[in-house]
Order: C-alpha cells, then sequence, then structure tokens
C-alpha cells in the first residue's frame, strides 16, 4: 500500500500527472525567459550602455528569495502555478541575458561586414547571421537555466500544493514516509538529466557546422549552479 | 565609372580618416589603394558601398550620386571581400556562395548552380560544396569569398585586403588567380592593400595614400616606380624601386648574340671563332646543357660532365627586362641566356648588353613623357 509510487491523495496527482506538472511549472518559465531574453539582450548589444544596469538588475532580482515573490505576488495570481513560475522566469534571466549577449558579441567582425555588404537589413541580419551563430552560447545557458529551473520548481510546495515534485518533500514529512523525498529527488535528478541530454542532442542538430571538440568547448555552461539556487 | 569627388570623412571621435580625396575609378580596370596603416583605406572603401557615410564631398557612381539610391540595392550590385574572408560560419559553402543570389529572389536550384559555378571559376573542386568554412583552408576560404561576391555577376567589386592573411605562396596564386578572373570578366575592381609589391602587381591604377587620409600620387604602376610625386612615395616604394621598375620593360629587343652557343660535337673551326671567355654548350635539339670556358677546349667532344650550370633562362617577349637581368646575375658566367617558349636556346645576352637596354628603356620612357608633356 504504502509503495514507493503512492502518492498521498491529498496532492491529487498521481506519480506520472507529478511528473508532467514539474515539466510545466519549470519548462515554461524557461521559454518565457528565453522570449524576454532574445529582445532584452539584443538591446544590450545595440546600446552597450545599457548591458551593466541590465545584469545587475537581474542579479539583483536573482537575489530576491521566491518567498518574498510568493508574498508580493499571491495578491494578484493567488496560490496559482503563475504564482511559482514568474519568479522562475525572471531568475532564468541572470543566466540567459548574458549567454545571449556573449553568443551575438562573439560574432566575427568581418562577419557583420559581409553580411552588411551583402545588404543584408538589421533585422535580417540580426535573425539570419548573429542569432544562429550564437546558438552555441544560448544553448549553453540554456541547459543551466533549465536545469536550475527544475530543482528550483519545489518551493511551489510553500504555497499550497504548488510545488510539484517538491510537495513530495512536505508530504514526507507529515506522513513520515522519508521514501516519498528520496522519489521526490530522484526523480527531479532523473528528469534534469534528461532535459539536459535532450537540450545537447539538439544543439548538435542545430549547428552542424561547429568544428567537432568545439561542441563541448562551447557548450561548457558559463554559470555554475550556484549552492544558493540549489538550496533557494 | 566611380567617381570620388573631394570627400572627406571625419569621424565621430574626431578622427579625419579621409581628407579631400578625389579619385576617377576608371571602369572594367584594377584600381588599387595603398598605404600605410591607418590611412584611410578601408574607409574610403566603405563609403563607396555606403557602409561608412562621407562626412563632405560626393561619390558618383556612372554620373549618378550613390546617396539617391537604396542602400541595399546599391551594396547587392557591388562585391565585398575582405580579409579572412568573413565568410558565414553556419552555412555551407554553396550556401555562403549563394547569398545574394538568394536574396535577390533567385530560386534555391539556380542560386546553388550558379555558385556551383562559381566555385569552379574560382578554382575550387565543387567537392567542396556540401562543407562548412571551418573545414576549409585559409586559401580555400578566401576564394570563396570571391566567389561569394561575384555571385550575383555585380559591375564593382571591392576588396578589402583580400588576400594579406594567408601565407605568400598561397596569395601569389591567389593573386595570378584574380588577374586571370579579371581578364574574364571584366569587372570594376577597387582593391585595397598595404603591400606595394602587390598594388604594382595588379594595379591599372594605384592611388598612393599617406596618413591622415590624403592623396600622395594616383597614377598607373610603371609611372609611380619612374616618377614618384614626392619623398613620402619614394620611401614607400622601397628602396630596390629602379629594379622593380624594370619588370614594366620588355625584353623582346635585347641585343641577343648566338656566337657563343656551340653544339656539343662542334668543330675545331667553330669554337676557334668564339670570341667571347665562355661558350653556351647545347644537345643536338639546341637545348641548354652548360657553359664551357674556351680555353682548354677539344673540338668535336665537349666534356659534357664538366660544364658549368647555365642557371635559369629567360623568354625574350614573356620576361621582363627585370627576369632578364636577374638572370645575368644568377649565372656564374654573368651571361643570361635566352630560350623559346620549347626551351631551345634563341641566344645569349651579357649583363653589360642588358645594361645598355635599360638605360636606353628609361630615355626613351623619359622622351615619352617630355612628349606626351607638350602634347597636352
Ligand atoms: N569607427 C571609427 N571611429 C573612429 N575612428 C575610426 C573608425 N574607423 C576607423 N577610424 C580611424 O580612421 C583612420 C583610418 O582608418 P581605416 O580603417 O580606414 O584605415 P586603413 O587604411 O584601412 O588601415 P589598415 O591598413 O590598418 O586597415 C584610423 O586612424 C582609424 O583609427
Ligand atoms: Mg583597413
Amino acid at each position: 500500500m504504502n509503495g514507493f509510487f503512492d502518492i498521498p491523495s491529498d496532492l491529487q496527482h498521481s506519480w506520472a500527472g507529478l511528473i508532467g506538472l514539474h515539466l510545466r511549472e519549470s519548462l515554461l518559465p524557461v521559454a518565457a525567459g528565453l522570449l524576454l531574453a532574445l529582445p532584452l539582450a539584443q538591446l544590450c548589444v545595440r546600446f552597450r550602455w545599457l548591458y551593466p544596469p541590465v545584469l545587475g538588475l537581474t542579479t539583483v532580482l536573482y537575489a530576491v528569495p521566491s518567498l518574498a515573490f510568493f508574498v508580493v505576488l499571491i495578491d494578484y495570481t493567488g496560490q496559482t502555478e503563475l504564482t511559482v513560475m514568474i519568479p522562475l522566469a525572471v531568475y532564468s534571466l541572470v543566466v540567459l541575458i548574458p549567454a545571449i549577449v556573449d553568443g551575438v558579441r562573439s560574432v566575427p567582425q568581418e562577419t557583420l561586414a559581409a553580411a552588411t555588404a551583402m545588404g543584408f537589413g538589421p533585422v535580417r541580419r540580426y535573425l539570419q547571421v548573429q542569432l544562429p551563430i550564437a546558438a552555441p552560447a544560448i544553448m549553453a545557458g540554456l541547459r543551466v537555466a533549465t536545469v536550475s529551473s527544475i530543482s528550483l520548481v519545489s518551493v511551489g510546495a510553500l504555497i499550497g500544493n504548488q510545488g510539484a515534485l517538491g510537495n513530495l518533500l512536505a508530504a514526507a514529512q507529515k506522513y513520515d514516509r522519508p521514501e516519498l523525498a528520496v522519489n521526490a529527488v530522484v526523480t527531479m535528478a532523473v528528469l534534469a538529466i534528461l532535459c539536459d541530454a535532450l537540450l545537447v542532442l539538439l544543439r548538435v542538430l542545430l549547428t552542424p557546422w561547429m568544428p567537432r571538440g568545439a561542441h563541448r568547448r562551447a557548450a561548457a555552461p558559463r554559470e555554475q549552479l550556484t549552492p544558493e539556487g540549489v538550496t533557494r | 565609372m566611380i567617381r570620388i569627388d573631394s570627400v572627406t570623412k571625419r569621424y565621430p571621435d574626431g578622427t579625419v580618416a579621409v581628407d579631400r580625396l578625389s579619385l576617377e575609378i576608371p571602369d572594367r580596370s584594377i584600381t588599387v589603394l595603398v598605404g600605410p596603416s591607418g590611412c584611410g583605406k578601408t574607409t574610403t572603401l566603405r563609403m563607396i558601398n555606403r557602409m561608412v557615410e562621407p562626412t563632405e564631398g560626393t561619390i558618383l557612381l556612372d554620373g549618378e550620386d550613390i546617396q539617391g539610391q537604396p542602400v541595399t540595392t546599391l551594396r547587392r550590385s557591388m562585391g565585398y571581400v575582405i580579409q579572412n574572408a568573413g565568410l558565414f560560419q553556419h552555412r555551407t559553402i554553396v550556401d555562403n556562395i549563394a547569398t545574394v543570389p538568394r536574396m535577390l529572389g533567385w530560386g534555391k536550384q539556380r542560386a546553388r548552380e550558379r555558385a556551383a559555378e562559381l566555385m569552379e571559376r574560382v578554382g575550387l573542386d565543387t567537392a567542396l560544396a556540401k562543407r562548412y568554412p571551418y573545414q576549409l583552408s585559409g586559401g580555400q576560404q578566401q576564394r570563396v569569398g570571391v566567389a561569394r561576391a561575384l555571385a550575383a555577376d555585380p559591375p564593382v567589386l571591392l576588396m578589402d585586403e583580400p588576400f594579406s592573411a594567408v601565407d605568400p605562396v598561397v596569395r601569389k596564386g591567389l593573386q595570378d588567380e584574380l588577374l586571370r578572373l579579371q581578364d574574364e570578366l571584366g569587372k570594376t575592381i577597387v582593391f585595397v592593400t598595404h603591400d606595394i609589391d602587390e598594388a604594382i602587381k595588379l594595379g591599372t591604377m594605384v592611388a598612393v595614400l599617406r596618413e591622415g587620409g590624403r592623396l600622395a600620387q594616383y597614377a598607373p604602376p610603371a609611372e609611380l616606380l619612374s616618377a614618384p610625386a614626392d619623398g613620402f612615395v619614394e620611401d614607400f616604394l622601397g628602396a630596390d624601386r629602379g629594379i622593380r621598375r624594370l619588370s614594366f620593360f620588355a625584353s623582346a629587343e635585347l641585343d641577343l648574340t648566338t656566337d657563343a652557343v656551340v653544339p656539343a660535337d662542334a668543330t675545331a673551326e667553330r669554337i676557334a671563332a668564339v670570341k667571347a671567355p665562355h661558350l653556351l654548350v647545347t644537345d643536338p635539339d639546341g637545348r641548354p646543357l652548360g657553359w664551357a670556358e674556351r680555353t682548354g677546349l677539344t673540338a668535336g667532344d665537349i666534356a659534357t660532365d664538366r660544364l658549368l650550370p647555365f642557371g635559369r633562362p629567360f623568354v625574350p617577349g614573356t620576361d621582363s627586362l627585370r627576369v632578364a637581368l636577374d638572370c645575368a646575375v644568377l649565372s656564374p658566367t654573368g651571361w643570361a641566356v635566352a630560350v623559346d617558349g620549347g626551351g631551345r636556346v634563341t641566344g645569349v645576352v651579357s649583363q653589360q648588353t642588358i645594361g645598355e637596354a635599360i638605360r636606353a628603356a628609361h630615355t626613351e620612357s623619359r622622351a615619352d613623357k617630355a612628349g606626351a608633356g607638350v602634347a597636352e
């Protein structure tokens, strides 16, 4: 009865259901973060003076504990998934914006000059030259943001049952079933590894033009997960 | 024709990169902009396709101000080649070359066929078509850069130090290839370099710029070498401009002598008739074998294994006076060997005779110039 995969009914989800919820709550914010980071990063590339303040702001936001976000947000979005996802999306910016800016800036001057000389307008040049060449750096940023987001979702448990697999940690205590905690940690680790592997695969497919071996170098995460990030 | 009319470029920080520059760039020829680093060559080139806008002055293309046409249209009518090629690292070679045709709305198939045709034109194996730039050598990448610039058959080609990042052997190959290509295509090429030898080799007209973006001299290379406008140009040309100038004089009219050329089985009378201290011995087909001292020669059977090497021969009519002189200088006897296209000896000529020819050529070109001066 009290097996490894038997989830207490008050969580309102099966194990598979929790996994689905967990993926949604962690990946949607990264996707939203990416959509937000792309134009912001482009502005930072275009107007150099903008980059330091933007970077500073994302770092400050990253330092705000999720609990503080929840306290503010709960008045507007209630005890919902959205309340969990908004801080996660904000956190992802601290990794994604520098990744995109670095990637776009790494495009050689000659390549840009050649594109301009061939009659590429700014938009076409951004979409067809700068962004594709920045892809490896962006993918590296996405990997860090994704893995970090998967671990951070658990804090949703603080505002009712919105922590997905993280809820199991609370349940383990409540029902004195330590195996649920083990289940939560192992499942999250496996999800993180799988998502990371998928992103690596995606990058290899997206960048057949990279020298072999360079893949590994360019893909090394630029920002390591901070201990703070993991424990949050 | 591209006409640069008293153009000045002042960058926002106050740097004057180009100062009241006027140039008439003739159609269907190579015009080289040369000068020391920072003298405004790149700036000038980029004003022609409006990647840089002049502060003052106008640039006319076929009589029309380039400010008057949409900038993308202007740029797509001008190929642009740069140092390190600036290839799109994320696209295959064939897609790199097809870039401009695709932007002009050509179908994929047609653009790729055109790309393949251009690869052959610039001497690239079409087997490389599906590769990415990182899989090519620097020289091959540079050829792709040229092919890409030519893809939509633009009348104008702008080249900014295209060959300066490759080693000297590859560079020479690329230069020869460009000259061959230009013979076929007849583009209006503006070529930037800081290498005066490259300028003299490639240019129909050469514009020497000095620091501060001012024009020091604009002339054909032969004139640059014979009459540098001032000390700056003279210094820039280097210490051996006299020797280099000989490249522009033909060796066809050199006074060759055949007296001293004898076959290996020559008779005693034939050998006795030679007045020069050395004889050039040939095989039965008339190809050179080497030099022999006249004294102590046995008739009928000259020992061909003890001859002095004849060095490198020159071909009168094809090679310049510079090559002829070089052959004479390198020859152990001081005499240069002239051969025809088939390598058969047509005569020999001494350093002294070449020296006289050089003096005569100089006198003649000075007289030409004086005559031209009067005619004007
Ligand atoms: N964007 C810019 N802003 C300010 N100054 C510039 C800019 N671009 C070039 N300059 C200056 O203008 C001058 C001419 O530069 P340019 O690049 O045209 O020289 P160049 O002849 O091509 O030199 P090189 O042989 O080194 O390529 C230099 O003094 C350079 O520092
Ligand atoms: Mg330059």
